[in-house]
């Protein structure tokens, strides 16, 4: 019988320690599928952001670097620079990039660091409780934004990938949804491009992934997903806004 | 978008508020630093803390205040640093990691002689630890929370109630003294939930910023206040640091909060904060009911530390101490060697990285101590 | 008196409503209490427990080796905790969805049907009422009126609902067995 299913060996055998119905577990799978398709196991360096993506550290069968909060685009230069020969990717929530480690994105991708970044945007701060993030939509409510968040007092989302779009280094720039199977596909063709980018030495790949969080949204993990496309989809269009290889 | 509502989040403006309540220790320490007259919050999200932003931006509006979520733990100490150079008295908190991000801004504070609270709610460490409770950051509070050698009073509370007590008292000794204090309360305290009694509303505390920070430094002369502790001139420097080592010197006659509990007979002497000092209290129960005659001197000033109460227990009684700390390695033990000479012996006992010290396991050093004292 | 407390169960079985209401109680009966929850590092939807004491005199050690009594949801919380409960103490079981197999003869075992009781009222979600109201009834901790004092205050009003809540506490008095 042909086996159609196998676990990536790029995943330890572990059960999913993210909430029941949370893509980060999707986002877990894609790379990890990659990293065997790419035959990058052994050569790959994950350097997670302190939230609910450092429950990677459990999951991916690969070397594992947690990164102090929102210091990860510089421990991964650092790893990827010490290492020019290996794989490096972060793996960052939206809290660890775009609020306390935006000058570490900004400069890692304006010195074109040839590493990967893997963005998971949900919206929120997911480990700490659901917190307001700088990716909150307006309106939206979180446990330090009671009333919904209130541009006059705590400003707009902030879009990744348009800010870094103003940059010259950047080689590769791009926002997929993880809402839906074809999203997902596009989301790992995106990674596979991103991962490809770099081991041919280009530069800076930045990939950008709209997730949810079940729990704190407080809604059911279908849910989440109509909800993405009626209203994070809308904020934060999909497509490619840099690609070097063309 | 909204989770069920916390059953214990306290109404807002609600009436009666001398009645006993039953609160979560982070939002009760929320409420008293409002009740205290603090009109300014910023924070970061941190477990085990988090209920404190919360309860603030919930609250902090309907009181008239500022509630602000920085994009990071420096940018709020930050804010925090900017509110009182222009006279406002302003809390931020956070956990060992952030508090690492804050030692920056507090220096800053503290440098410019300006007043702030800040709390500490203490999770497992180092780097980012468990995000469980303990009693890790002793040493950095009471010895450098920052760099370049400034101290600020330390306030650790083993009840929710003495939460309440502290921070509102904290307010007035950093008005007082022109410098940040430092709640240092650990993660069981700010999550275990308590009767309270809360106290009387103040005003909101604003103070007189002319001439502050930069007393002794006004490059300018006249109608302009420069608030930095950037002096530059090395005099003027020395002049602030020879001033800040004076009002050490005051704390330690004036500030000294200590504890004793049944000392008078006691033979075996735990010294112990927070919530270990409540496992002691309980495991002192048990073990005078074998007939062991234990006491605890519980400091509740880290800094200034109780020196002189560890001083003055009779050194024929007493036949040991017990440092009694979450965290390992113990980390008083110098402070409580150094005020004793070492004509005690001390041992410690401990859990830590976020595991809760009961009395059992305090009974147990207890009479491991006293066993090996007898060889 | 003082009675130490150990609930657990799954995240969602109001094990932390159990904690928090038994605490409430005995604020407002002007009794000392403590209630701890225990959290991990994320909200998994997995297990759940919180510590309880409730005392006349001042509380001392907020979690201690060994408790009075465990108050088990499930048949995980019930084996993890077991061997916390102290001699002579108290295992109160959820026998909805956890069994007794015997596994020591030192402790005294109550019974209540919570889940399937809570459905006979009408609202699952009371099954958490039911079991405090087996515990008081076992304990003695806090009284029936104290209790509903307390759930009036902090679960709500509206007359369905306080009926619901009432019934729940009443047949976990009632229907509370202790094994042989
Ligand atoms: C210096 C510091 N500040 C705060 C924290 C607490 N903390 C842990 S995870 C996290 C952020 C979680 O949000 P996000 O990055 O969006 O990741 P998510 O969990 O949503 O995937 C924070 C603030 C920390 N660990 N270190
Ligand atoms: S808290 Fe949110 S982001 Fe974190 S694992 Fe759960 S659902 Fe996912
Ligand atoms: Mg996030």
């Amino acid at each position: 019988m042909e086996k159609i299913y196998e676990r990536p060996k790029s995943l330890t055998d572990r059960g999913l320690a993210y909430c029941p119905g949370c893509l980060h577990g999707v986002a877990t799978r894609l790379i990890a599928e990659l990293l065997d398709e790419m035959d990058q196991r052994t050569n790959a360096v994950a350097v997670l952001a302190v939230g609910c993506g450092t429950l990677g550290m459990f999951h991916f069968n690969t070397d594992v670097v947690v990164s102090p909060h929102g210091r990860t685009p510089a421990v991964a230069t650092g790893a990827k620079r010490a290492a020019p020969g290996k794989l490096v990717f972060s793996y960052q929530g939206d809290g660890d990039l775009a609020a306390i480690g935006m000058a570490e994105i900004m400069h890692a991708a304006n010195r074109g660091e040839n590493f990967t970044v893997i963005f998971i945007n949900n919206s929120t701060y997911g480990m700490t409780g659901g917190q307001m993030a700088p990716t909150t939509l307006v309106g939206q409510k979180a446990t330090t934004a009671p009333q919904g968040r209130n541009p006059a007092e705590t400003g707009y989302p902030m879009k990744m990938c348009e800010i870094l779009s103003q940059l010259e280094a950047p080689k590769y720039i791009a926002r997929f949804a993880l809402d839906c199977p074809a999203n997902i596909l596009k989301a790992k063709k995106g990674i596979r491009k991103a991962f490809g980018m770099q081991m041919a030495g280009k530069g800076f790949t930045f990939v950008e992934l709209l997730s949810n969080c079940p729990t704190n949204w407080g809604m059911p993990a279908l849910e989440c997903m109509d909800w993405m496309r009626e209203n994070t989809m809308k904020v934060f269009p999909l497509g490619v806004f840099r690609d070097g290889d063309e | 978008m909204t989770k069920s509502r916390d059953p214990s989040a306290l109404p807002a403006g609600k009436e009666g508020i001398m009645e006993r309540q039953f609160l979560k220790g982070n939002e009760a320490v929320a409420e008293a630093a409002i009740l205290a007259g603090c009109r300014f919050f910023a924070g970061y999200p941190i477990t085990p803390q988090n209920e404190i932003p919360e309860y603030m931006s919930r609250r902090m509006p309907a009181a008239g205040g500022v509630f602000l979520q920085g994009e990071s733990e420096t940018a709020s100490v930050c804010m925090v640093y900017g509110a009182a150079s222009v006279g406002t008295l302003a809390m931020t908190s956070s956990s060992g990691p952030g508090i690492s991000l804050k030692a920056e801004g507090i220096s800053t504070l503290a440098g410019a002689c300006l007043p702030a609270v800040i709390v500490n709610v203490m999770r497992g460490g180092p780097g980012l630890g468990a995000i469980q409770a303990a009693q890790s950051d002793y040493l950095h509070a009471t010895k450098a929370l920052g760099h370049g050698g400034f101290r600020v009073i330390v306030l650790a509370p083993s009840t929710v109630q003495e939460a309440i007590d502290l921070t509102y008292k904290a307010f007035g000794l950093a008005v007082q003294y022109r410098n940040p204090v430092m709640v240092l309360m650990d993660g069981w305290i700010g999550s275990m939930m308590e009767p309270v009694t809360l106290p009387e509303a103040k005003e909101p505390v604003t103070f007189s910023y002319t001439g502050w920070g930069a007393k002794y430094f006004n490059p300018s002369g006249v109608g302009v206040n420069v608030v930095t502790s950037c002096l530059l001139e090395p005099e003027y420097q020395e002049l602030l640091n020879i001033r800040a080592g004076e009002m050490y010197e005051e704390w330690k006659e004036k500030e000294v909060l200590a504890e004793e509990y049944l000392l008078e007979d006691a033979e075996y002497v735990i010294v112990a904060y927070g919530t270990a000092a409540r496992a002691a209290r309980t495991a002192i129960g048990e073990l005078r009911g074998k007939g062991i005659r234990a006491g605890m001197i519980r400091p509740i000033s880290l800094y200034p530390f109780p020196v002189e109460h560890l001083k003055r227990l009779d050194r024929s009684r007493v036949k040991f101490l017990l440092d009694t700390e979450m965290t390992l390695p113990v980390q008083m033990m110098d402070d409580i060697r150094l005020a004793v000479a070492d004509a005690i012996p001390v041992h410690s006992c401990g859990r830590s990285g976020g595991v809760i010290l009961t009395n059992e396991e305090i009974v147990e050093a207890v009479e491991l101590a006293i066993a090996k004292e007898a060889r | 008196m003082e009675k130490k407390i150990t609930v657990a169960g799954f995240g969602g079985q109001g094990v932390m409503v159990i904690g928090q209401m038994l605490g409430y109680a005995s604020c407002k009966a002007g009794r000392n209490a403590l209630f701890l929850p225990k959290y991990g590092p994320e909200q998994r939807g997995g297990t759940a427990n919180c510590s309880v004491t409730i005392s006349d005199g001042e509380i001392g050690a907020p979690v201690s080796r060994y408790v009075d009594t465990l108050i088990a949801m499930n048949q995980p919380s019930l084996e993890k905790f077991l061997g916390s409960v102290r001699p002579g103490g108290i295992i109160l079981l959820n026998s909805s969805l956890c069994r007794w197999e015997g596994k020591r003869t030192d402790v005294r075992v109550a019974e209540i049907q919570a889940d399937a009781i809570a459905l006979e009222i009408g609202s699952p979600k009371v099954a958490n009422i039911v079991v405090i109201g087996a515990y008081i009834q076992l304990s003695g901790a806090l009284s029936e009126q104290e209790m509903l004092d307390a759930i009036e205050e902090k679960l709500g009003k509206r007359p369905e609902l306080l009926e619901m809540n009432r019934k729940a506490l009443r047949t976990g008095m009632e229907r509370v067995t202790l094994k042989e």
